[in-house]
């Protein structure tokens, strides 16, 4: 245990000085209650977004068209899952365990980011998964890595480090059906038109409404808003979707020459709000298949721990 | 004459030069227990300000992989290319994802 000699106020100046300087908070440091709280929420949810969003995509690996296109699937799956992991183990620097976590996934108290819960209908969500939800993902991990808690700080950074494969399989993915047949290409449009605004709404509500934004602001957990973010991830886009010559679904999107960004029209908030709070196409799936499959390890966690244990009578009998 | 004395546990030791930065292993020193070690490691590593904080581990508690097991240990990552960015040859235009 870490002995502090300050009282309550002095500590408190000390870790908002630290802030304002832009220096990392590190799992030792005194912190409030409220930075260490919010940050458990963030960095939890955002671990179970790595993790449930395994699922939507690992439904494509044993139908993957090509030998190729398996590996290259499973290697991005295999990634998402050491994300979580990253994450969790940031998180548990905090002084939450895996266990709570979990239990809280599957309760549903704690979220995850809604775009998991719409399905993977054909080949070409793949590619569009890897290229809007990884991007957008990107997007919101860049800036991630100057967040104050250093531990999530660093995991972002080795993160990010992964991520640019993800996006890049996926948009050379939908190159090859977009500059395909003619029903290749209305996969890849018709992908587009179902992941475009669930991917906007990856950044969450509007600056004006989000609960708990301006904190997270001033603490520097997070570092750009929700707004801001979406601008970018809109701005990048756009050029890559001409590309393929596919058509973003939104008839209010258009260059402002005078704010130097791309005009785009109103998301469907109560859809948002609908699937956040458990009501989308898939979310019942996700968890079940996650409380399922969680089980089924049962029976590995306990081996180990057998193991483990018999593994250290012995040793204790030997040393005896 | 060798002595009976009992020996001390060895200590590895990391240093976090500055705020925000991963601790790094600088050596190892012998100490009593774990409050000793921090202030031997203090004395001996941060003589001139290396760092903010420091980290003791004992070393009997590190296990390492063996560097000579490498080829076998690492070897199903060799041929895997499509894990890294610079597999996918994209066009100019969209180059800068
Ligand atoms: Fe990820
Ligand atoms: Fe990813």
């Amino acid at each position: 245990m870490t002995e502090f000699k300050m009282n309550e106020a002095e500590l408190e100046k000390v870790f908002q000085k630290r802030i304002d300087d832009e220096q990392k908070i590190e799992p030792k440091d005194w912190m409030p209650e409220k930075y260490r709280k919010n940050l458990i929420r963030q960095i939890s949810q955002h671990a179970h977004s790595e993790v449930i969003g395994m699922q939507p995509e690992g439904n494509w690996i044993t139908r993957a068209p090509t030998l190729r296109r398996k590996m290259v699937l499973l290697a991005k799956v295999q990634d998402e899952g050491g994300h979580g992991l990253y994450l969790y183990s940031s998180a548990e620097t905090l002084g939450i365990s895996r266990e709570e976590m979990v239990e809280a996934l599957q309760t549903g108290a704690a979220k995850y980011a809604s775009i998991f819960n719409y399905p993977t209908l054909t080949w070409a969500d793949v590619g569009a998964i890897g290229w809007l939800v990884d991007g957008a993902a990107i997007v919101n991990q860049i800036s991630l890595q100057r967040t104050s808690y250093g531990p999530y700080a660093r995991a972002m950074v080795r993160v990010c480090k992964e991520e640019s494969f993800h996006q890049r399989q996926g948009y050379e993915s939908l190159m090859v059906l977009a500059f395909g047949n003619a029903e290749q290409k209305q996969m890849a449009q018709d992908a587009l038109d179902r992941w475009w605004w669930p991917s906007l709404m990856m950044f969450g509500p509007h600056d004006a409404d989000s609960a708990h934004s301006s904190q997270s602001m001033k603490w520097k957990i997070k570092r750009k808003s929700n707004d801001e973010l979406r601008q970018s991830f809109v701005d990048q886009s756009v050029p890559q979707a001409e590309y393929l010559g596919l058509k973003i679904p939104d008839s209010n999107l258009k260059w402002n020459e005078e704010r130097g960004h791309y005009d785009f029209g109103e998301i469907d908030w109560d859809e948002f709000l609908r699937v956040i709070n458990g009501d989308g196409m898939c979310n019942r799936d996700r968890i079940s298949h996650h409380v399922k499959v969680h089980n089924e390890g049962q029976w590995v966690r306990d081996a180990m721990r057998a193991y483990e244990e018999k593994k250290r009578a012995r040793e204790l009998k030997k040393s005896a | 004459m060798m002595s009976t004395e009992k020996k001390l546990p060895l200590f590895e030791i990391f240093v976090r030069s500055k705020r925000g930065l991963d601790h790094k292993h600088v050596g190892s020193l012998h100490a009593e227990d774990h409050t000793q070690a921090l202030e031997y490691a203090r004395d001996c590593y941060t003589r001139r300000s290396e760092g903010v904080s420091l980290w003791v581990v004992k070393s009997s508690d590190i296990v390492a992989s063996q560097e000579e097991d490498a080829s076998s240990f690492y070897d199903p990552m060799d041929d895997k290319p499509y894990r890294h960015a610079t597999h996918y040859e994209l066009p100019e235009e969209v180059n800068n994802m």
